[in-house]
């Protein structure tokens, strides 16, 4: 309310400044900022939980959870022992979000072990393949039992990636009572998400992102549940990734060739981080257009574009009409295929500009044998085509974004299509799943679009399914992304502007349909961004408040 | 004087080839020539000048030797090439006008007084840069300057969210960068009250988000006024009240006037109760000490957004009024409150500001205003302009350009009303805002507000030329370590190494 009223008096300033003729207000946007705002926080009867499980029985019966006596080990029947160090390191990594570090542990342990205390939380793997040493894909079993209970809290799950989720809901159900005690209520969980691709897509090329910060947001994505990190690590600005094969890439593309790039060990890091926390990396390697960072270290890749009948000196998209460009296409995503196990790579296809193309005499002439006429699209097609097969040859599935679909590319039909345009409800999503295809909906969630206020409101409020189509089409929606894209931000704004907005995003694509409470999100993620804070993460607060223990990391 | 010294010349003329490494704030005058020397960190002294009233000794040169010691040379530890030249710089304060004048062997800056002194370290500080090798080098320079406006402020709300004493440390070094010299500091508001008074410990043991982790002891708030001090930075309170003191109420019970409902109170409280003796006489006991804990001579006494409905419920209030005759007329009651607090600071000295809403009720309350306004300065008061730059609303960084086009005295009046604009501040408030996310929203947003009030208003009036100017003072700011955000595109020769 009070923050209402003091909008209508700088509403009244502004007013003053328009009397006075300065246009700087002219494009002013005061957004909607009057709905749902008087969100008052109530601790909520799912206490932190972020994402909301699908079934959540919480009793008033609490235990104690004791630093020095408290255990989190391998249940007897589990098929992962202690060889399985993604868990074992998993084991450690939620013991210190629950205890803290060595020092705070010396208070507890003069302690005696009390009649209701929980010492113990069995993890218990019951596939014979607990898929430990694998990784993540777009078919795993994600799902998790928990029962905290006495003598012991059980933790089942069929593979080691719904025990990873149901570690992280063990560890928010965990709460310290006044006295800093932990203490932990008597629950039963049955939970799995309802979408199965759950992803984050960051842009490495229009600012450099330093690998830890990819590691700090990969680690809060394990927060939030989100299994997919849709790198888009290069594009027209900069060309970060060090290639093997063409190692000039980076040398000539990246903003500097040792300061800004990703070394092969960097990216092998990034993935196995990612890999222990049960994230799958989709790397996107966009063409033909947003190349313009890769023409500097491969000469002749890109169209030269004409001024008249010369050479203007600027160069456009891939060329697609030379065989040169095919043939490193070949060795190139050769490459990515080893580097980069996930079955899936993203193709991008986006917003390809037919300006060069046209001026080009020999493209005119290429689309005059093709007998493509003025169809540039056409064009994009045949390139796209081409480039389709290549990848296929290399075994990896491939996802795309929708113009390369509207543009009628013949598609593989376990093609991903990655819708950008639009708003929530969105025809493009009937149209694309009408047509068979797979697809993933990221056009409500460009969360590098800001604005005053709490417009976490606004992508909580999605509902993917919200288009035309049949039971059958829906089940073709496997998932969403939200995008953060790189014109405004780096390492300096990242965390505070891709948290607590992407927790929105994250409940939206694991929990049940019916999870729709404004107030009691609102109650559950206030807690859920003061964890993170608490876990060294700069997310940003939702409305004026506190968490107890504070940002400390200036 | 100046503006005939640079003419009609062509501004990148005199600027030269390293306009781009240049200075930010622009200064008044500035003439460079490609001539450059080298710095060398193991040969580089700050030294008193004979003349200089200030010697060794004086705390804040002392100081910000030390600073801007490490700030010119971020990685002198890591030893610099040996067979470079060496070379000694002087920097000379003394009694003229702040210049500073870089030449062969000696650089001298003269400043009339130590806060001119620090400004001047700091436009230095920035003229070294590093080559490709990593040398140091400085271009001979002559530079006069001075700030347009005396008063370029930022105002941090620790209520609404409550900031560590680190974060506001952080925020003090990053104002100095850019030569901002108030630091306005919202402490207390309807949502918490962390400052720890010694006379009344009950407001922030009752009144703050926690009472021992979410405060600003006496001893913190010496801190940050020592520390901003050293940075030739004032530390301006605002106890703003009679609205937005809810936390007030907590631990200062009669404080607040109790709302009614029908004809019993409704358990709610409003603004501060004007109609009882006692407030005042708690209000005198408050601002006595924070008039002693905070040296400046400014207190801010917000009156801002005071909600008249409890007032208007309440029937003690009401019976006030009508023995006051202020009849049915609440903004009287509220000016007759304010002129009481005003009488209670003025008393002990102080200069009162006020938020623009005060004189919009009452025009004889006769102190500095804050937003802008045109009636207020044909009313003869001094006024600070705040409304075109409430950076707490983020945004694409590039509508830095908004706040930088903001022309302060583009309004109809006479140069005598012009000159009652004493200058502006960024108001950073705290909905949305706390240590995880200030400092980015802040900078480099924050410095375009710091040309617009320090620079010549015709040398800065192109964003275009200010773009790749601002670009490199935010990478100068990565530099330092401040968590500054992007602008656009591009890149930082040191990125930001945190999260």
């Amino acid at each position: 309310m009070i923050t209402t009223v003091r909008w209508t008096v700088l509403l009244l300033a502004l007013g003053f400044c328009r009397g006075l003729k300065h246009n700087y207000i002219d494009d002013y946007e005061v957004v909607e900022v009057e709905e749902d705002w008087d969100l008052v926080f109530q601790p909520s009867e799912h206490g932190s939980l972020w994402p909301l499980p699908q079934k959540v029985q919480i009793s008033d019966v609490s235990f104690k959870l004791m630093s020095s006596s408290f255990r989190i080990v391998d249940a007897k029947q589990s098929s992962a022992g202690p060889s399985c160090s993604l868990l074992q390191d998993a084991y450690r990594r939620y013991y210190e979000y629950m205890f803290g570090s060595a020092k705070r542990q010396q208070l507890y342990k003069s302690r005696r072990t009390g009649p209701t205390e929980l010492t113990e939380l069995q993890v218990w793997i019951t596939s014979p393949d607990s898929e430990c040493d694998g990784y993540p894909s777009v078919t795993s079993v994600e799902s998790y039992e928990l029962s905290v209970d006495q003598p012991f809290a059980v933790l089942k799950a069929p593979t080691v990636w719904g025990a990873l989720h149901g570690l992280e809901t063990f560890s928010q159900l965990v709460y310290e009572d006044e006295y800093g005690t932990k203490s932990i209520n008597s629950t039963q969980i049955n939970d799995f998400p309802r979408f199965a691709h759950r992803g984050i897509l960051l842009d490495t090329s229009r600012h450099f992102l330093p690998v830890k910060v990819i590691l700090a947001n990969l680690e809060t994505m394990a927060m939030n549940k989100i299994n997919v990190f849709h790198w888009h690590i290069v594009d027209d600005p900069s060309f970060p990734y060090l290639s093997r094969t063409f190692p000039q890439l980076s040398r000539q593309g990246a903003y500097h060739p040792y300061t800004h790039v990703y070394t092969p060990a960097d990216v092998k890091m990034v993935i196995e981080w990612a890999r222990l926390r049960g994230i799958r990396v989709i790397p996107e390697f966009d063409t033909p257009g947003h190349t313009q960072s890769w023409g500097k270290g491969q000469a002749d890749l890109l169209t030269p574009c004409y001024s008249g009948a010369k050479p203007s000196g600027t160069f456009g998209p891939v060329n697609p009409i030379l065989n040169t460009t095919y043939d490193f296409m070949k060795l190139f995503f050769g490459e990515i295929s080893t580097v980069f196990p996930d079955a899936y790579v993203h193709l991008g296809g986006d917003e390809v500009d037919f300006t060069c193309w046209k001026s080009n005499p020999d493209i005119q002439k290429f689309m005059e044998q093709q007998g493509f006429g003025d169809d540039y699209s056409k064009l994009e097609s045949f390139y796209i085509q081409k480039l389709l097969e290549i990848v296929t040859a290399t075994k990896k599935g491939y996802m795309i974004w929708q113009e390369v679909f509207d543009n009628g590319v013949k598609l593989k039909s376990d093609t991903v299509v990655h819708v950008w345009i639009g708003g929530g409800s969105n025809d493009e999503m009937s149209r694309v799943t009408a047509a068979g295809y797979t697809t993933i909906l990221s056009a409500p969630w460009y969360l590098d679009y800001i604005s005053y206020a709490q417009d976490w409101q606004k992508y909580y409020k999605v509902e993917p399914l919200n288009f035309n189509g049949t039971e059958a089409q829906k089940k073709l929606v496997i998932g969403g992304e939200a995008c953060l894209w790189g014109e405004y931000v780096d390492a300096t704004n990242l965390t505070p502007r891709l948290w607590p907005r992407a927790s929105a995003v994250a409940e939206r694509l694991w929990s049940a349909k019916d999870v729709t409470d404004i107030n009691d999100a609102f109650n559950r993620l206030s807690m859920h961004r003061c964890r993170m804070v608490d876990r060294g993460i700069p997310a940003e607060p939702l409305f004026s408040s506190f968490c107890p223990r504070e940002y400390k990391g200036i | 004087m100046l503006e005939d010294l640079l003419g009609s010349q062509n501004l990148e003329a005199v600027f030269g080839p390293h306009a781009v490494e240049g200075v930010w704030p622009l200064p008044q005058a500035f003439t460079s020539s490609p001539e450059r020397y080298p710095v060398n960190s193991q040969d580089f002294y700050f030294v008193y000048g004979r003349q200089s009233a200030a010697q060794q000794g004086c705390s804040v040169l002392d100081t910000a030797f030390k600073r801007y010691f490490s700030l010119i040379f971020p990685d002198h530890n890591s030893g610099s090439p040996a067979d470079r030249l060496s070379w000694t710089i002087y920097l000379v304060p003394f009694c003229v006008p702040d210049n500073l004048s870089i030449s062969a062997g000696k650089a001298s800056l003269n400043a009339e007084t130590v806060w001119g002194a620090v400004r001047g370290l700091e436009t230095f500080s920035q003229l070294v840069y590093q080559d490709d090798f990593g040398s140091y080098f400085v271009n001979k320079t002559e530079i006069d300057d001075f700030p347009r406006f005396q008063f370029r402020g930022i105002l941090l709300d620790t209520s609404r969210h409550f900031l560590p004493v680190q974060a506001i440390l952080k925020t003090l070094d990053a104002m100095a960068y850019s030569k901002f010299n108030v630091f306005h500091w919202h402490i207390v508001d309807d949502p918490s009250f962390p400052y720890q008074s010694s006379t009344f410990p009950d407001l922030s043991s009752k009144g703050a988000f926690h009472p021992m982790t979410h405060i600003y002891t006496q001893s913190d708030v010496r801190r940050v006024i020592s520390y901003a001090r050293l940075w030739g930075i004032r530390v301006l309170p605002e106890f703003d009240s009679p609205g937005h003191t809810t936390s007030w109420g907590k631990g200062q019970p009669g404080l607040l006037t109790p709302c009614y409902k029908g004809g019993t109170p409704s358990g709610t409280f409003g603004p501060v109760n004007p109609a009882l003796p006692s407030t005042y006489r708690f209000m005198a006991r408050l601002f006595k000490e924070v008039s002693s804990v905070f040296p400046d001579s400014y207190v801010h006494l917000g009156g801002d957004e005071v909600d008249f409905h409890c007032w208007r419920s309440n029937p003690d209030v009401r019976v006030f009024m009508q023995k006051m005759g202020f009849g049915g007329d609440f903004t009287k009651l509220e000016a007759f409150y304010i002129e009481n607090i005003v009488n209670i600071t003025s008393a002990l000295n102080k200069t009162s500001i006020v938020w623009q809403d005060v004189f919009d009720y009452h025009e004889r309350v006769s102190t500095p205003q804050q937003i802008w306004d045109l009636q207020v300065v044909k009313a003869g008061l001094r006024v600070i302009l705040a409304s075109p730059w409430y950076l707490d609303q983020p945004g694409p960084t590039h509508n830095w350009a908004r706040y930088y086009t903001v022309w302060p005295l583009a309004f109809k009046g006479s140069e005598e009303q012009k000159k009652l604009v004493i200058g502006g501040e960024v108001c950073m408030w705290g909905e949305y805002v706390d240590a995880t996310n200030l400092t980015p929203r802040l900078w480099p947003r924050a410095s375009a507000v710091a040309e617009r009030l320090w620079s010549d208003e015709k040398q800065t009036s192109s964003v275009d030329k200010a773009f790749p100017r601002l670009q490199d003072f935010r990478c100068k700011l990565l530099r330092r370590g401040i968590q500054a955000e992007p602008l656009y595109v591009g890149h930082c020769k040191h990125e930001y190494q945190g999260i």
